[in-house]
């Protein structure tokens, strides 16, 4: 990890049918938001579990980002109202496990909102970036951190001859 | 296991922000990866090719393709994918299109994004398990849940198109609100003309049951497999030996205890009865609430008259299982009884307009009884108290509708066309009488709509006052109407003869209920939903079961009749196939770590978890275990995320696939 | 008598003037019911005067003075006879529970923490609470001569969504009440019409207007009384039928009654008791014959 100018990452947990969407029409609309966040799709944010999000904390991530339907629009009926009861529990035991509360963040972004995703992504990795990097885990995690930094440095290394 | 990477340029689409063959070559790198290009246009035959030559000469197991939204090719390289002998759901997509080049202007960032996507990729495809499409038989009978004219038109064409249809009707005879109906917007076409030879065809349909005076009781199983049982009600009288003669209910001597619901309470029925001399089919219903006999056991006139000896005054309800496929629900709609005020805290009833204390005070169905030919007045316009001709004649929209404080929020939509049609009957009967409109807005959208309003509002001279009424009170023999103009700006009084309450057209009594029992979801209001409000407005959430007309939401005669037919061709599709295909994105239960807690069961919207039991050798149950239905299931992974154990996975989306994602970050 | 009903009184201006026969009159039933009511100690205005339209703050502070005041003494229910006080205090222990800006904002001029456990009652209320087999245990007169219409003007009902008292357009609960004394209640149409009294100074001749129509309805259902249960109404129903006699001198004059003269007649305590001849109209029972 190249800590000289620090970059926040922000992991993205979204629903298939309303952010996923939401966010490709925020391509189609070639609206722009910053690089850092990455998206990874499930079907529904009910099916979010809480260990993912400390999952990613733990493998690096400074920021989190929940988003699926709005309540009452779920594509399941009800899996998002299960979200949110989920997720307003869960951010309540943030702080315990040691998180600033604003590293982990949840809206609903339906499959119309390109620029509401666009908002929602810039105030994360804004937030994200006032924060700091997080550095929890970090410390407790620096086997890990070196298999990854090995392995980029091969893909570096790979680049650099077949470049 | 050897992975293919194909990184797609998009023409320039991608490939102007990201460095596409520098992502092809990072990708060489990650491990696994045997096997990593790039091409101008993936989705095009010859990139297709290029991803099916790969897997053959370089015997992949699993692929990945860099390039737009899953939403937008996924199928197609899955089938790609297919095509060269892989599985299908071991390919996977990394979105360079829609979330990173147009998105991003930074090439360098772009392409970091890029390659990092199509890590994420790669580390989840590795983790991909191969899954069969779920194929489930289909029984290729349908199910249609009311006979009004929705329901009638949903059986006739799905019966017309070969397959069997039983059509379940909870009144004696089939024909809805539409068969109370005096004539129709916007031509004015008899309502009974038009509608009774479809009733009279549905009857002699030979693909058709009709089970009428019956109700739906229970629903199991799933699209394509519904096992349902509904209630016959014990009619009394013999359907297969009554010729539907009549004698009985001309010789019945209990004449004036039950109201006649289909005169809308202005009439009376005998203890047996038929709702209306055209019902379908004829044969009467003994009403044991006020039959003398099941009161003392004497009379039994009809007994003594019926030459068929089809009186069974013994006779029980009957519980009936049909073997379904597919379910139209055509439930319709009632109106909003404003007498009352009902349970429901947020509707508030609407004491201030007599309805219910003032004879005169009626509601549309009744000022639809009065105008029909065949009604309780003959067709003569007469007021409910003396049987006067009414001189003035005041008529009330949106009541209980449109109101948030004391009603229903949303627009009942067919009031502004049937009271334009009610004011305009009304002054051609009596030509010197007077019509008022009070009114919000008028809502006349839809072919000859706005056309009709106009003409009653220009040459049948009925008079529109743009304003709510606050109150309507008797005095001295007139009604009078207390309200606003607010286009004058000032309070206005009507003395009327009658006043017509357009009043809110609501779910059917107990549609909540039903829906429970079918298992669909419903709104705050009653009304079944839809899928997509947009793209799936016939089918319900629940696979298999389709919506048709009022049930869903207050409708027309017209629409209802579309979306009727709609529903039918829905279920054509349906039963397009012998077998229902579909996608493998659904639960498991690993039964070994599953601790039998059932928390799946409760947040599971589709009610797809089941009971199973484990049993020894001996057949003693060892423990009871989640089992997730196919055919139920619809893929959230709300229970995955539930589950204490993790013992149960979403296919395709495993904690497996999105650990090994997040790792790859 | 055991289990008997413990209230604060919330008197209110109106009271102390041109309702003293309404206070007169609550005050003797009340005790008459063994219903043992407590005065607010220095009770202010409810702020139903010209502060509830001209500085919403102060009509709020006013009105929740009483109510803290009445929290102070230990009280949990608390009658209001006006339905105007009854209205402001509700009202105000509505705004302040929904907005908590507010209610630091009060607290701060009250220099006294809200805690708003006074449940306010209007007069219906008070004998819905004491209980109508109570009442109808109490009553000692058969007051079947009365025909009365019950008029409940616009205050005790609205804002329904406040009040939670009764059908806001089609009230029951004074009929069922003046039942108990065997008097006969009248179907009329006005029980909730508007009687003009915010204009009852300033444009006296809507309110002749709209009280003679009241009046008129009154009498054309067959009423002989009318039973009113605020102040304003009576003033306006009572000593407005000279004005509107001056107006309209075919008009004919109907007594109106405090719900609690009513109730006062019933358990045997006369006229004079209960403040009755200080009305505008004058109204006597028939003497007994026998």
């Amino acid at each position: 990890m190249t800590e000289e100018k620090w970059e926040p990452k922000v992991v993205a947990f979204v629903c298939n049918w309303c952010t996923y969407t939401g966010a490709d029409l925020a391509g189609t609309s070639r609206l722009k938001y910053p690089a850092n966040m990455k998206m990874i799709r499930v079907m529904c944010s009910g099916g979010i579990d809480p260990v993912f999000i400390i999952k990613a904390f733990e493998r690096g991530a400074d920021g989190v980002l929940i988003s699926g339907c709005h309540p009452g629009d779920c594509h399941y009926n009800a899996g998002n109202f299960h979200a949110r009861r989920r997720w307003t529990m869960f951010h309540q035991l943030l702080e315990y496990l040691g998180i600033d509360k604003n590293r982990l963040q949840f809206s609903w972004v339906s499959a119309s909102e390109g620029k509401k995703f666009v908002d929602v992504v810039s105030k994360v990795v804004n937030d994200v970036r006032e924060l700091g990097p997080f550095k929890g885990y970090k410390e407790l995690n620096s086997e890990f951190t070196a298999v990854v930094n090995g392995l980029k440095q091969e893909v570096n290394k790979a680049e650099a001859v077949n470049g | 296991m050897k992975i293919g990477v194909f990184i797609c340029h998009c023409g320039e689409n991608i490939g102007r922000t990201v460095d596409c063959p520098r992502v092809s070559k990072a990708a060489e790198w990650f491990p696994g990866v045997v096997h990593s290009v790039d091409y101008k246009y993936m989705c095009s035959d010859p990139g297709q090719n290029m991803i099916k030559d790969a897997i053959r000469e370089k015997g992949l197991d699993a692929i990945v393709v860099g390039s737009c939204s899953p939403h937008m090719h996924e199928k197609t390289f899955r089938k790609a994918a297919l095509d060269a002998g892989i599985n299908p759901f071991l390919c996977e997509m990394a979105n360079l299109r829609e979330h990173v080049s147009w998105v991003h202007d930074d090439i360098e960032e772009a392409t970091q994004k890029a390659i990092d996507l199509t890590r994420m990729a790669v580390e989840k495809v590795k983790r991909n398990q191969p899954l069969a499409t779920i194929k489930v038989p289909v029984t290729k009978r349908t199910l249609v849940i009311g006979g009004g004219i929705a329901g009638i038109q949903a059986a006739l064409d799905v019966a017309n198109a070969g397959y069997e249809v039983v059509l379940v009707e909870k009144e004696p005879s089939i024909g809805g609100h539409m068969s109370q109906l005096s004539e129709t917007f916007p031509t004015l076409d008899c309502s009974q003309c038009i509608l009774t030879p479809r009733m009279v065809e549905v009857y002699q349909h030979p693909k058709i049951k009709l089970m009428t005076y019956s109700e739906v009781e229970k629903v199991e199983g799933f699209i394509g497999n519904f096992h349902v049982t509904i209630r016959q009600k014990a009619r009394h009288i013999d359907a297969s030996k009554c010729t539907g003669c009549g004698l009985c209910i001309t010789k019945c001597p209990i004449r004036k205890k039950a109201f006649n619901s289909f005169e809308e309470g202005m009439a009376y029925r005998p203890a047996v009865y038929v709702p209306f001399p055209q019902a379908v089919p004829n044969i009467p219903v003994i009403d044991e609430t006020v039959c003398t006999y099941y009161k003392n056991g004497k009379c039994g006139v009809c007994v003594k008259v019926c030459g068929r000896e089809a009186i069974m005054f013994d006779q029980q309800d009957k519980l009936v299982t049909e073997e379904i496929g597919a379910i139209i629900m055509a439930t319709g709609y009632k109106l909003y009884d404003i007498s009352k005020k009902p349970d429901d805290s947020f509707i508030k009833g609407y004491g201030e307009y007599g309805y219910g204390k003032y004879k005169d005070v009626i509601d549309g169905l009744q000022f639809e009884r009065i105008a029909s030919a065949s009604g309780p007045t003959s067709g003569e316009f007469k007021r409910p108290s003396d049987g006067k001709e009414p001189k003035k004649v005041v008529f009330i929209q949106c009541v209980g509708s449109r109101d948030d404080s004391k009603g229903f929020s949303y627009c009942s939509k067919i009031c502004c066309m049937y009271t334009a049609k009610h004011a305009m009957l009304y002054k051609h009967k009596v030509h010197d009488g007077e019509a008022y409109v009070f009114y919000m807005d008028i809502r006349s959208g839809g072919k000859m709509y706005e056309e009709f309003v106009r003409r009653a509002i220009e040459e049948d001279g009925v008079k529109y006052v743009r304003g709510r009424v606050s109150k309507v009170y008797e005095q001295n023999g007139k009604y009078i109407v207390k309200g606003e103009d607010t286009i004058a700006g000032m309070p206005v009084e009507i003395e009327a003869d009658m006043v017509v309450l357009a009043t809110a057209m609501i779910a059917q009594e107990n549609a909540s209920t039903l829906a429970q029992t079918v298992g669909i979801p419903y709104d705050k209001y009653g009304f079944f939903n839809e899928a997509h409000p947009k793209l799936r407005p016939i089918e319900s959430t629940t696979g298999g079961i389709f919506l048709a007309g009022a049930c869903q939401s207050p409708k027309d005669i017209p629409e209802s009749v579309a979306m009727a037919s709609a529903a039918a061709a829905k279920t054509m599709v349906l039963f397009g196939s012998d077998m229902l295909e579909r996608e493998p994105v659904v639960a498991r239960v690993n039964e070994l770590l599953c601790g039998g807690c059932f928390y799946c069961r409760k947040v599971c919207p589709y009610s797809a978890i089941e009971v199973r039991e484990i049993k020894d050798r001996n057949g003693v149950v060892i423990k009871e275990v989640a089992y997730v239905n196919d055919g139920l299931c619809q893929g959230c992974g709300t229970c995955t995320a539930t589950c204490p154990s993790k013992s149960v996975e979403l296919m395709g989306f495993t904690n497996e696939q999105i650990f090994a994602q997040i790792a790859a970050l | 008598m055991e289990n008997n009903l413990k209230a604060g009184y919330f008197p209110g201006c109106s009271q102390t003037g041109t309702a003293r026969e309404y206070d007169l009159s609550l005050r003797s039933v009340a005790e008459k019911l063994g219903t043992e009511l407590t005065d607010v100690d220095d009770w202010n205005c409810c702020g139903a005067t010209s502060a509830h339209v001209t500085n919403h703050t102060l009509a709020n502070a006013l009105a929740m003075r009483n109510i803290v005041q009445a929290e102070k003494q230990g009280l949990t229910e608390m009658v209001a006879p006006c339905a105007a006080c009854y209205n402001r205090l509700i009202v105000s222990q509505h705004e302040t529970q929904i907005h908590p800006e507010l209610k630091k904002e009060i607290e701060a001029i009250l220099d006294s923490k809200i805690e708003n456990p006074v449940q306010v009652m209007n007069i219906v209320e008070l004998f819905t609470k004491i209980g109508a087999d109570k009442v109808k245990q109490a009553v000692v007169k058969d007051l079947k001569e009365l025909n009365a219409a019950c008029y409940y003007g616009c205050l005790l009902l609205r804002p329904s969504d406040i009040t939670h008292f009764d059908d806001a357009e089609q009230p029951t609960s004074m009929e069922e009440l003046i039942k108990l004394t065997g008097a006969k209640p009248v179907e009329w149409n006005f029980k909730v019409e508007c009687c003009g009294a915010a204009h009852s100074i300033a444009r006296k001749d809507i309110v002749v207007d709209l009280s003679k129509k009241i009046l008129d309805d009154a009498v054309a259902h067959g009423a002989n009384v009318m039973v009113v249960a605020c102040p304003m109404c009576h003033t306006n129903l009572d000593m407005r039928q000279k004005a509107i006699k001056k107006e309209y001198p075919e008009h004919k004059e109907i007594p109106v009654l405090y719900l609690t003269e009513l109730i006062g007649l019933a358990l045997g305590m006369d006229e004079k008791e209960l403040g009755i001849n200080l009305h505008t109209v004058k109204f006597e029972l028939k003497k007994e014959t026998a």
